[in-house]
């Protein structure tokens, strides 16, 4: 008895409807995201994580409104990602209905945002996203890099220290996704998700690569996880949640079914 | 119909930010005679037939703002006289104590003090802790009350915090949890019922909690 391991759907949003990941080029329509969200939230999902990806900004009202009606209507946590940049932002954010919001690309232009912001709303509600690929070569001693614009632009900085100094800076919970492996469906890069949660002392949600139900098992039992992201594999209905609960309580990783 | 026949919910806001979430599920299962109202005026509390008293933030900031916005005597007078539900930081509020931002003094409505999980926090097999307590735990009922009513022991809900209340008096634990040890996550006293979790987070038994704090009478 204890605290249970989370599963957590992401909708990937762009232009007010669910698209596969970012890393996809065919982009496949999944849905509305108020009915998409309603359904994970009967089939059990544990959160909700909303993802803006839509390039122009002239659509961020679009995303308030959906926000809105999201939380008017599921009673579990709902993060929102995407074009986060300033306290306004997310105050614009927590007051639509969103629990907490995912910093990305601002926390690597400017850490202190990430300071303002906690000290500001709290860091219960600030999770930083990172996005991290794999930099050291075969046989050298595993090193991973913070890239931004989707994966194209290295920083130099380290994934690791990086995910150190967020925390310390205030962020409530990290949101670890590998550009290595999002949209390969060959399963999370366990080395930096383990690296990560074992250096940080909140929550890690691993993310990208997920293609079966054994993936998530391993992103908790291996990669130390203590949340699960994935998007695909739910919606298109390869899976349901409820089969991705029973499939990882029945590896033995306790879970809220 | 008029606003005079509808019972009437305050929810308590003290400029803490998000009680978006609360009003909302509130609205989900209150019926047509029951109006939930966000407010920070004494004299609407003072009116309310219910109060619920969320919690968001750190504890030094929420006690200075209750405290600021002349809120305190409002919510003593109510948690003296009507159905009074605390949530979160709620709970911490209406403890003698709170060792969070080097110690603060709270209502002290409840014997007893909320204390640091530490960031050095382990489970009793040595294994590391992540602090915050992020996420779905169980409810272990150590009480029978009106508010259980409908949820199982047992039940999971949503909890988001990094201290933990330690009550004075054991009859008045309603509930507990554990993570790393037990600890207290529901008081009850008379027509105060206090929680540590996000009934507005949890899904059908944090609804059915707040259905049964809607119906309450205040009667233990």
């Amino acid at each position: 008895m204890g605290l249970a391991k989370r599963i957590i759907p992401c909708l990937d949003v762009d232009n007010g409807r669910v698209v596969k990941g970012v890393q996809f080029v065919d982009i496949r329509d999944a849905g509305d995201p108020v009915e998409v969200a309603k359904r994970y939230n009967e089939q059990g999902a544990d959160e909700i994580t909303f993802l803006d990806i839509t390039a122009s900004s002239d659509d961020r009202e679009t995303t308030v409104h959906m926000v809105e009606a999201i939380a008017a209507e599921v009673f579990i946590p709902l993060t929102v990602g995407g074009g986060i940049r300033t306290c306004e932002d997310i105050r614009r954010m927590l007051n639509a209905g969103a629990d907490k919001v995912g910093i990305n690309t601002a926390a690597v232009f400017n850490p202190e945002f990430v300071r303002e912001a906690a000290e500001r709303f709290g860091s219960q509600c600030i999770v930083v996203a990172i996005d991290a690929k794999k930099v050291s070569a075969e046989g050298e001693p595993d090193k991973w890099e913070i890239f931004t614009h989707g994966g194209r632009k290295p920083t130099g900085l380290d994934a690791v220290e990086w995910a150190k100094k967020m925390v310390d800076l205030g962020a409530g919970e990290i949101l670890l996704t590998s550009m290595d492996r999002d949209g390969t469906k060959n399963g999370f890069d366990l080395g930096v998700t383990r690296a990560i949660s074992e250096a940080v002392h909140v929550p890690v949600i691993a993310s990208g690569g997920v293609g079966n139900l054994q993936h998530l098992v391993d992103g908790v039992t291996e990669g130390k996880a203590d949340a699960v992201l994935a998007a695909s594999i739910f919606h298109f209905g390869e899976y349901s949640i409820q089969e991705a609960k029973e499939t990882m309580q029945a590896a033995g990783i306790e879970m809220r079914l | 119909m008029s606003t005079q026949t509808k019972s009437i919910v305050a929810v308590i806001d003290y400029g803490m930010g998000n009680l978006h979430s609360v009003a909302k599920a509130l609205e989900h299962v209150a019926d047509e005679n029951t109006e939930i109202v966000v407010t920070s005026d004494p004299a609407v509390i003072d009116a309310a037939d219910r109060v619920l008293l969320p919690g968001v933030g750190a504890i030094r900031d929420c006690i200075a703002e209750m405290k600021a916005q002349g809120l305190v005597p409002a919510i003593q007078k109510a948690m003296a006289e009507k159905p009074f539900m605390a949530i979160c930081v709620g709970i911490q509020s209406l403890m003698a104590h709170s060792e969070e931002n080097g110690g603060v003094d709270c209502l002290n409505h409840f014997d007893g003090n909320a204390l640091f999980f530490g960031n050095n926090h382990k489970d009793v097999d040595g294994t590391k802790l992540k602090v915050p307590h992020m996420g779905w735990n169980q409810v272990t009922q150590t009480m029978n009350h009106p508010l259980w009513e409908g949820i199982e022991s047992g039940a999971r809900f949503y909890f988001v915090h990094s201290y933990y209340v330690v009550a004075g008096n054991k009859d008045e634990v309603a509930g507990t949890c554990n993570y790393g040890h037990d600890f207290c996550v529901a008081l009850a006293r008379d027509n105060v019922f206090a929680v540590q979790f996000h009934p507005e987070k949890s899904h059908k038994d944090g609804l059915q909690l707040y259905k049964n704090f809607i119906h309450w009478d205040g009667k233990p």
